[in-house]
């Protein structure tokens, strides 16, 4: 039994606006193993995002961790100091692949000083040992090792993504986040990047959660799907059970909602309204509004995830 | 068979590169952009035509050339028979933009955001002289709310369009295009931004505007799964050419073209079952520069079947290889 590398229980994290409390990450745990692919899926604003820097422990401002914990290698990183985080915990343990691979990267140095920098100050390396080190994660990634002397503009957009996930990868760390690693980039370039992390995954053992909000993308990698709404998992399991016999309608509606290449679709699902205002969340089941099966107990009581099947769960009154 | 709705004939959108002080000094030559190069196509009432192609593949700008928000530097393009490369005073440019409109990807960007739903759509309304008095207009204006289901029209005119969802504003800019009750839409990657479930119903909308109201559409977009949702027909584009073109699920099942391949082999697909599974992809390298395009075969060096002496010194010529089916490629059915 390959040994659990990321434990998140009863998660919380709210953000503390002016207008009231977010609830955009609620009560939510999920363990990740060794060599495994979680894939974090739902609509824009159901807190995935949210979820993916809380789990760097740096919730993005005004947002707070209120509750929950989080074990990194079996560390606990909840209530660290942040100087603690920074020195042993982020990057080193944890790191993050960032959406949006054309901004991530500051023009104005070269690629090779913004990969070293963390390896000069996280490990003390000299800067020999530091480029060559980031050569080596280089061409890794598929690319040439002379790509440290090149700036951001130099490069392609799906050079660039590789930059980033040399990056990520720099200090071997036990978890990384990838969020959204392959959008805005070209159809082509998007397939050899999932390649990619593929072959990390294989090579390396890699652990990684990956967000997005493209059912059919997360298929490509993911061994285990959670589906988020409304700041909670409302289902998690086995890919093949989630794609083949998922149980919460909301999986279903977001699985019929996806054009299919090879198929012949009548009539493409899709949810009607639009996902709640995560300050004041409906009473009860938070997708009962949108849910075409929703009974009295949806309305009043909200469900909580139950086992369905081996390795899996969903959180519906229907099951 | 039917006159086309709109006939593309050799269009070309060359956009110059700005030179240095020295270089024009030196008299070196003005280099361009060679952003749309060459391209043809019909398309017939009630069809959806989708242009598939990567980023900077000029799919975009055949778009902004059909709807005159760009001038062709050669070429022509006929609306039911008239010569758009003629229309030229703004009377003409006017009504031509009544019978043509388009929808844009970003409904966050497409909308003023100081204009109410009711200005957003009075607009084009003022613009082309639509409606007399103010209450012909707001009828007009509650029509195309309800057909495209924002509705009830009365909850939603005096809103602004940061109180819509993502899917009510591109309702809304699919409402302003409709409201001229135009011949022919453009839409411009209109899903590409929204979210897998709005997607959904935007592309469902779409669909059902074309069967009820006729409309007929230039799908631009880069997404094959929804082209073969969605269009009737598919053209590939690579670096400003069409490369293939065909009814949408020909293309999909039977490519000819190697480009169309890759980019099928690329989509991916809900089924994860493949997850260990490497793709294999067949293409190399990335899209060269438009400003010099490759000799020969324009996809000759990334094509993984490219013979010397052959795709690397003659340029292509788009045949019909099966009934109604093209392809730009002088190996189709040699690999």
């Amino acid at each position: 039994m390959a040994k659990t590398v990321l434990e998140v229980k009863n998660l919380k994290m709210y953000y503390f606006t002016s207008k009231g409390v977010v609830k955009a990450v609620d009560d939510v745990s999920f363990d990740l193993k060794k060599g495994e692919v979680m894939g974090l899926a739902g609509e824009s604003g159901c807190g995935k995002s949210s979820l993916g820097f809380t789990l760097l422990g740096m919730p993005t401002p005004p947002g707070k961790i209120v509750d929950g914990s989080i074990k990194v290698d079996g560390r606990e990183i909840v209530g660290l100091p942040e100087d603690v985080l920074r020195k042993e915990v982020r990057w080193e343990k944890i790191s993050m692949i960032f959406q949006g691979a054309m901004n991530a990267l500051n023009p104005v140095f070269t690629v090779g000083y913004q990969m070293t920098e963390p390896l000069i100050y996280h490990k003390g390396m000299k800067q020999e040992e530091a480029l060559d080190r980031a050569q080596k994660y280089l061409e890794l990634v598929g690319l040439d090792p002379e790509v440290v002397y090149r700036y951001p503009h130099e490069l392609s957009g799906g050079m660039k993504q590789r930059v980033i996930i040399a990056m990520a990868l720099l200090m071997e760390p036990s978890v990384v986040i990838a969020d959204e690693p392959t959008t805005a980039l070209d159809v082509v370039v998007q397939a050899q990047i999932i390649n990619l992390m593929k072959r990390l995954k294989k090579e390396l053992g890699l652990s990684m959660i990956f967000i997005t909000h493209d059912l059919s993308i997360l298929a490509e990698i993911s061994d285990k799907v959670a589906i988020m709404y409304a700041g909670k998992i409302v289902e998690i399991g086995d890919s093949e059970k989630i794609y083949y016999e998922p149980a919460h309608p909301y999986t279903q509606k977001l699985l019929a909602a996806i054009p299919r290449l090879h198929e012949d679709v009548e009539k493409l699902e899709f949810i009607p309204g639009q996902p709640p205002n995560l300050i004041n969340p409906p009473k009860g089941c938070r997708f009962h509004p949108r849910c075409p099966y929703a009974m009295d107990v949806c309305r009043e009581q909200e469900p909580e995830l139950k086992e369905i099947d081996k390795d899996h769960y969903a959180a519906c009154w229907l099951l | 068979m039917a006159e086309p709705i709109l006939k593309v004939e050799n269009l070309k959108k060359y956009f110059p590169l700005k030179r240095g002080l020295l270089a024009s000094l030196r008299g070196e030559p003005e280099r361009f952009v060679h952003a749309v190069d060459g391209v043809n196509f019909e398309i017939y009432k009630q069809q959806v035509f989708a242009l598939v192609g990567e980023s900077g593949c000029g799919k975009s700008t055949t778009g902004r050339l059909i709807v005159k928000l760009l001038e062709p530097t050669d070429g022509k393009i006929y609306l039911e028979g008239q010569d758009v490369t003629e229309v030229r005073t703004k009377e003409e440019v006017l009504a031509y933009r009544r019978k043509v409109q388009m929808i844009f990807q970003d409904p966050f960007a497409s909308l003023n955001p100081r204009f109410r739903i009711f200005d957003v759509l009075e607009e084009p309304l003022l613009i082309h002289g639509i409606g007399e008095t103010r209450a012909e207009r707001e009828e007009l204006i509650y029509k195309a709310l309800e057909m495209v289901k924002v509705t009830p029209p009365e909850d939603y005119v005096s809103r602004f369009p940061h109180m819509l969802s993502g899917g009510q504003r591109q309702r809304v800019a699919i409402a302003r295009a409709l409201i001229l009750n135009p011949t022919f839409i453009v839409a411009d990657e209109p899903v590409s931004m929204l979210d897998v479930s709005i997607r959904a119903e935007i592309l469902e909308l779409m669909k059902d505007l074309k069967d009820r109201m006729g409309v007929t559409y230039l799908y631009i977009t880069h997404d094959l799964s929804t082209a073969r949702y969605f269009a009737d027909w598919i053209a590939v584009m690579y670096l400003g050419r069409i490369v293939e073109m065909g009814p949408a699920k020909r293309i999909i099942d039977n490519p000819l073209h190697p480009y169309t391949r890759a980019l099928l082999a690329a989509v991916p697909e809900p089924k994860p079952e493949r997850r260990n599974v490497i793709k294999e992809l067949p293409i190399r390298g990335e899209v060269p520069s438009a400003v010099e395009i490759p000799p020969g075969c324009r996809f000759h060096p990334r094509c993984i079947y490219a013979q010397k002496g052959l795709c690397d010194v003659e340029q292509p010529k788009l045949v019909e290889y099966e009934h109604n089916h093209w392809a730009e490629c002088h190996l189709v059915g040699k690999f």
